[in-house]
């Protein structure tokens, strides 16, 4: 007993101060994409093509990133044609499919809930995680978020076995074809009304495994999303500015 | 011993094709039983098809040598089944069951993997519709009858926030007859879409192969291209590369020894354990601006530097790691509460690990002394790993044990790697591919052995490419253990396991 208490003593508080506070992320940490201002169509083409994941399109005349294709990869030929740069935001979840479309306007974050909604979830949200085809990356780091330093309990939300007990699924993966009816399944379970979150690149647009015969390029026309949160993985903490942004906690 | 039939080589070698004779079955029967009964094990088994059939690649490896070998031999719409004789080839076989269509004959276990299609068009099996998608679980599975006989199903969604996969139980009460697992929930096709590449896709799919073990399979994949355009990273590249495999080690193995004290309801450890983990993986981004190694390990070599102010940042951060790790690890191998519940449970004999060919961590707590980084190190590595950890008992408590003495080794490792780096190179180009070759890598990932076969084709492009991940061994060893257990303690073993479900699925 007494190991337990000078052990207890020595490994301290570790619940971080956010939201008050910020996070401190690693140096090398690839946040928000941020497209280059007034590039010629040509280098525009050059950008387009080189993107292995279609996260890349040139619109009207301007070069515009999907956020939710976008794996944030550490060679990204994109970047090294000089066509975006990664900022360190690691705020990048968006309540609509559209505003994961990045050009040169600012980059919509997500808003909070509608008041009816609000006022059933606000306080208390319970999700029941998914993972259809997963790596477990993006698994993983949704279970940090229960451990000391995010103690997501404290903000209501609580991750729950049962669909019958949720108010709402969170995706993983790309939606492999073996996990379709799963999916479904799971969210015809989940009482009315309930939310939809799709957590991760797989998740949102097919990811690395974007147009494999095999997956279903993400949740896309399956089920109503409410949440995208983009990354691969998504880092804990834009995660939970996302779940916190839903919530009006933010 | 059919010497004359087999190629010798060393990890890291590139094989021409050539150079493989293409021996008729029973002769390759034949040198593949005698090699097995002799020190060799499968590391790897697969198909290949052509015009003429489907060729069949056997990797052997002779651990105590440091050699590989190969066989090759080419089948049409069946063969002999080598399992009875050989369990560890036993899903292999079920593997080119469902991707060319080819029969075991004599199979005792002859069910589906994965649920996928047919690779190529040859008949169904099982006789399934060639049209549909075949339906996950759709299998005839294992049953009991008996009065108070009683089945348990579980999953593909399961409990937790963990990836999908279904179990069947056997149970008498509470003790379980029998398990049987069906996976194949997670198959995102990564072997079809590596066909044709190297593609720039390709290294990002294999980050995702087994997401946790990322450093793994790209040290893996990396190598394989390494030796089929034969580039030499530079020895700081491998030193980067081991630094990065073992923290992606640490990692898991303290959130393992977190999750297994968590489920006997020993909270300190488990709390401080996820903690931990986190850190771990917040060095690992300090390396790369990634939690889980993703952009660090690039076909020759490295993407990422270590400069001087990061190798001191990463001793400093370590030293305080390792003795808070060492503090939340001890507190929970000092408990009798907790020592009762791991020791006597899931026990994994000897024996049946080797029959069944299992690997790493769960392979090392039954007592046998399989870890790629002493057997078939690349580059050097060799110094570094010279003490190999093992245990006997085959338990929960000896699968908690390896983990717990291969973190403390880890930290000794990336300390002396970091405090003696060469200069040199982070990444040497590759060159093209060598045409009609096959290259074999294997790395120690945290689980255990990574095995990748790559195989040209006449322009220098991966005609095929097998990865076999450790979970594809070792859930076999999870259904053991549990025969005769309280199904109550499923979720320590499996936990103990703590096997992948998307490297298994891949
Ligand atoms: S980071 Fe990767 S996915 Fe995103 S634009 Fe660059 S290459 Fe495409
Ligand atoms: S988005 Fe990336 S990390 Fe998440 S499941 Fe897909 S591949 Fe894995």
């Amino acid at each position: 007993m007494l190991h337990i208490l000078s052990e207890r003593l020595r490994q301290g508080h570790r619940t971080g101060k956010f939201p008050q506070q910020e996070p401190t992320l690693s140096e090398r940490f690839r946040g928000l994409p941020q497209i280059t201002p007034n590039l010629d169509q040509q280098q525009q083409s050059a950008a387009v093509a080189s993107c292995p994941f279609a996260a890349v399109q040139s619109v009207a005349g301007q070069l515009q990133i999907d956020v939710g294709r976008c794996l944030f990869c550490a060679d990204c030929p994109v970047a090294e044609l000089g066509a975006l740069e990664f900022s360190h935001d690691y705020r990048l979840a968006t309540r609509s499919r559209d505003d994961l479309l990045l050009g040169d306007e600012t980059y919509r974050l997500a808003e909070k809930l509608n008041k009816r909604m609000l006022k059933l979830f606000g306080r208390s949200l319970k999700l029941r995680q998914l993972s259809a085809g997963g790596c477990n990356a993006c698994e993983a780091d949704l279970n940090v978020l229960g451990t000391l330093v995010f103690d997501l309990g404290r903000f209501g939300i609580q991750f729950v076995a049962s669909p019958r007990h949720a108010d709402g699924i969170m995706v993983t993966g790309p939606v492999t074809e073996n996990m379709r009816s799963a999916l479904l399944d799971t969210y015809a379970a989940i009482p009315e009304p309930k939310l939809v979150i799709a957590s991760g690149a797989c998740a949102i647009g097919g990811g690395p495994f974007r147009d494999s015969p095999e997956t279903n390029n993400g949740i896309g026309d399956l089920l109503p999303v409410d949440l995208y949160i983009p990354g691969c993985p998504p880092h804990p903490y834009t995660a939970l500015d996302g779940l916190l942004r839903l919530l009006n906690r933010r | 011993m059919n010497r004359a039939k087999l190629i010798s080589f060393h990890h890291g070698a590139c094989v021409p094709l050539t150079e493989l004779p293409c021996l008729d079955f029973p002769t390759f029967r034949e040198s593949l039983l005698e090699e097995v009964a002799g020190d060799a094990r499968i590391a790897s088994f697969f198909g290949h098809p052509d015009a003429d059939g489907v060729n069949l690649y056997a990797v052997l490896a002779h651990d105590w040598q440091g050699k590989l070998a190969l066989l090759h031999t080419r089948v049409q719409n069946s063969f002999p089944s080598l399992t009875p004789e050989c369990p560890q080839l036993h899903l292999f076989e079920r593997e080119l069951a469902e991707q060319y269509g080819l029969r075991p004959e004599g199979h005792p276990w002859l069910k589906p993997v994965r649920f996928h299609q047919n690779w190529i068009a040859a008949a169904d099996i099982w006789g399934r519709d060639p049209d549909l998608h075949p339906i996950p679980g759709d299998m005839d599975f294992y049953q009991v009858a008996g009065e108070e006989v009683h089945e348990v199903a579980v999953g593909p969604v399961h409990a937790g926030v963990i990836e999908p996969g279904h179990f069947r139980f056997q149970c008498h009460g509470e003790k379980v007859m029998n398990l049987e697992i069906s996976l194949g929930f997670q198959h995102r096709g990564i072997e079809q879409m590596l066909i044709g590449g190297p593609h720039p896709a390709s290294i990002y799919q294999l980050e995702a192969a087994a997401g946790d073990t990322s450093i793994g399979h790209t040290i893996a994949y990396s190598q394989v291209l390494e030796s089929l355009s034969t580039v030499e990273p530079s020895p700081r590249a491998y030193a980067v590369r081991a630094i990065a495999l073992e923290l992606e080690r640490l990692a898991n193995h303290v959130g393992d020894i977190g999750a297994m004290t968590g489920d006997v309801g020993y909270l300190p450890t488990s709390s401080f354990c996820g903690r931990l983990r986190g850190d771990y993986l917040n060095l690992m981004a300090d390396l790369c601006g990634s939690r889980f190694g993703r952009g660090l390990v690039r076909p020759g070599g490295v993407q990422f530097d270590l400069n001087p102010e990061l190798v001191d940042k990463l001793l400093q951060r370590l030293s305080v790691l390792e003795t808070e790790t060492r503090g939340a690890i001890e507190l929970s191998f000092d408990s009798p509460s907790v020592l009762a519940r791991f020791e006597g449970t899931g026990v994994l004999s000897i024996d049946a690990a080797e029959e069944l060919g299992l690997v790493g961590v769960v392979a090392r707590a039954s007592g046998l002394m399989r870890d790629a980084r002493l057997h078939h190190p690349l580059g050097g590595r060799q110094k570094l790993f010279d003490a190999p950890i093992i245990e006997t008992d085959g338990d929960v408590f000896a699968r908690g044990n390896v983990r717990r003495r291969e973190i403390y080794a880890s930290h000794r490792m990336i300390r002396e790697a970091l405090q003696s780096l060469q200069s040199g190179e982070n990444r040497i180009p590759l060159g093209p591919l060598a045409p009609d070759s096959l290259a074999v890598s294997l790395c120690e990932g945290w689980r255990g052995e990574v095995v990748h076969v790559g195989l040209t084709d006449g322009q220098g492009q991966l005609a095929r490419y097998k990865i076999v991940d450790p979970s594809f061994h070792n859930w076999a060893g999870m259904t053991m253990v549990l025969r005769g257990e309280q199904i109550s303690d499923f979720p320590l073993c499996n936990k103990s396991f703590n096997l992948s479900y998307c490297g298994f699925d891949l």
